[in-house]
């Protein structure tokens, strides 16, 4: 397998008229599983283009392991591109899809053959290979879009969306697969998406993106626990995610563990996962509660955060869960930071990804 | 079939729309019920005849095929990018619709006439429009290039760009992206455009009368024999010329339905 690249992007500057891209400065290690998060119109799409060379930049620099690649066209760049609704050939079938790169090399028959089989099983199409891409669901386009890019065996991965077009079971999977990929592969990743817990469940690190502009990277931890401006904490939203280990529990739940705390959650998943509840799925109470309600903790206020009609409280359990209640459920509890209090949620609230 | 008559408004609009319908059949059945097919068959084997429909056919099928060589590189180009004065280059294609026909042929008289600066520049490699047949071309391709280069423009216009790009992404040069993308997935659109010019040229009269009026195309034949020996002597030209391009058109229409069928 070829040696995965390195990428830098250095001062980068695109003017699409539509879309533009205003001083981009990136830096993605080999090997690494880097997400682009931003919402809808920041330029996500024309950063990849012009990183895949599809777009020549006004200004600024792309290299590829160390080697300034902004003037070279995209088929000797060695770049796969998988598009959010995979793009596939519709005048081809899926054999012939996935062989398109691999034909325009001087490649004999028989190893096109071999190459095209071996990335099916893998992607586990290798059933679909003689079907049209028409006939194919969301999910099975997308993974023999991967396949044709990953054919190549190309030095960087660019996905554009990937999982966006599909329902929310394949979706799922789809990013399993992609998880499983980069594990096996090792090739260095690209992915865009509007997600955040798609960037949270997949990327090394996160470049938040907004108005043509990065404006945080880091960890998906920094980004969430330490949001670099109103815009991030906005886009990513007050949330509890947690990383723990899903085993399986008792009456069909499964368990959550995380720093010797045990969240019953309801999933398919088992091994290490994230769990998100949102912060207006969580009760708060003054006594333990009776309720259908499967996970119930007690930990004391640490703070207290007045946003006008809403309230976030934050608990130390530990760790911190972010609760939101009204004005009127704080007056009416009399809540204060230091008392100690029971916070309650289902195990349908979590979210487990 | 029961949509058609739902309300009494759809019931006037479909005997409104009839009417036309009926104004388009009505002739062309009349004429073609008219001859015998022992007259017709005579007609074909008229050594005239089968020249001039020889002549119609090749002059046209010539001028679609330079229409072809530089109409879809310019239809890509029209598809693919936004340029100054684009308006003007897609305003000047379609002017061959609106102009006369007949003024097309004058237009291109005192363009390639004999002592012209093109006609007597083609004259040097032998070629001459006046009286011949490469003025039976030019004239036909003036008159309906427009049709292929629309066509062949919104057949790529109908193809996403982002599949060149994944094209080129694997390693596929501009050159290869468009013959093994673009162009095979806008021909059903090109081929109705070639079909479409190619059936438009050879019904062309206007141009080519003024031009050439030798040799005699179909069209110029057909109104030769009126002018000189009446409407009887000239109706089996009329519905072999008729029948052809019925046959040509019928198979216009089964391409582009092919192509609904791709796409469901």
């Amino acid at each position: 397998m070829k040696s995965s690249g390195s990428v830098q992007v250095r001062d980068l500057w695109v003017d699409l008229g539509e879309f533009h891209l205003r001083q981009i400065n990136l830096d993605v290690a080999a090997g690494e599983y880097f997400v682009v998060l931003g919402p809808t119109g920041a330029g996500k799409t024309v950063l990849l283009e012009a990183v895949a060379g599809l777009h020549q930049p006004c200004k600024g620099r792309i290299m590829l392991d160390g080697r300034d690649v902004t003037n070279v066209p995209p088929e000797r760049r060695s770049i796969g591109f998988v598009y959010q609704d995979y793009v596939l050939f519709p005048h081809l079938g899926v054999a012939e899809n996935i062989a398109f790169g691999l034909k325009l090399t001087k490649m004999d028959r028989a190893t096109i053959e071999e190459r095209v089989s071996g990335i099916s099983q893998l992607l586990t199409i290798d059933h679909l290979l003689h079907r049209r891409p028409g006939t194919l669901s969301g999910g099975e386009q997308q993974r023999v879009a991967l396949a044709r890019a990953l054919v190549v065996e190309p030095r960087l991965l660019l996905l554009d969306e990937p999982l966006s077009a599909l329902d929310p079971e394949m979706r799922e999977g789809l990013q399993r697969e992609l998880e499983r990929l980069h594990r096996e592969l090792g090739t260095t990743t690209i992915h865009v998406t509007h997600d955040f817990e798609e960037a949270v469940a997949l990327g090394d690190r996160i470049a938040v993106v907004n108005g043509g502009r990065v404006v945080q990277v880091g960890s998906p931890e920094e980004i969430f626990r330490r949001p670099g401006s109103e815009f991030v904490a906005r886009f990513v939203g007050v949330r509890n995610i947690f990383r723990g280990e899903i085993r399986p529990g008792d009456n069909g739940y499964k368990v959550l563990f995380l720093d010797g705390m045990e969240i019953a959650v309801v999933t398919g998943l088992t091994g290490q996962a994230h769990g998100s509840i949102r912060p207006e799925e969580i009760v708060i109470s003054r006594e333990p509660l009776r309720s259908s309600a499967r996970n119930s903790f007690r930990g004391r206020i640490v703070n207290i955060a007045d946003r006008g009609m809403l309230i976030y409280v934050t608990v130390h359990v530990p760790p911190d869960f972010t609760c939101m209640i009204t004005r009127r459920s704080l007056e009416e509890m009399e809540l204060r930071e230091g008392l100690e209090v029971y916070i309650v949620f289902k195990a349908s609230a979590v979210h487990v990804f | 079939m029961r949509a058609l008559f739902a309300d009494k408004m759809r019931v006037l609009f479909v005997v409104l729309g009839s009417l036309l319908i009926l104004f388009i059949a009505w002739p062309l059945l009349r004429t073609i019920t008219a001859s015998s097919p022992t007259l017709l068959w005579q007609t074909l084997l008229e050594e005239e005849v089968r020249g001039s429909i020889g002549l119609t056919f090749y002059a046209s099928l010539i001028a679609t095929i330079i229409a072809f060589t530089c109409g879809v590189p310019l239809a890509y180009l029209l598809a693919r990018v936004d340029f100054p004065g684009k308006w003007l280059v897609e305003g000047i294609i379609d002017v061959p619709i609106v102009v006369p026909h007949s003024a097309v042929g004058i237009a291109l008289l005192m363009t390639f006439g004999r002592r012209t600066l093109l006609g007597q520049a083609f004259g040097l490699f032998g070629l001459r429009f006046v009286s011949a047949a490469p003025g039976i071309v030019i004239a036909m391709l003036f008159v309906s290039l427009s049709f292929l280069v629309n066509a062949a423009r919104e057949g790529f216009e109908a193809v996403d760009p982002r599949l060149e790009r994944v094209a080129r992404t694997l390693g596929a040069s501009p050159w290869r992206a468009f013959w093994s993308v673009s162009f095979p997935l806008a021909w059903r659109s090109i081929l109705s455009g070639l079909i479409l010019m190619w059936a438009r040229g050879l019904s062309e009269f206007g141009a080519v009368v003024i031009l050439a009026y030798h040799p005699m195309v179909a069209p110029v034949l057909l109104y030769e024999r009126f002018e000189s020996f009446g409407l009887r002597y000239s109706r089996p030209v009329a519905t072999l010329m008729i029948l052809i391009c019925l046959v040509t058109f019928v198979a216009l229409r089964v391409t582009t339905a092919g192509r609904k069928e791709d796409k469901a």
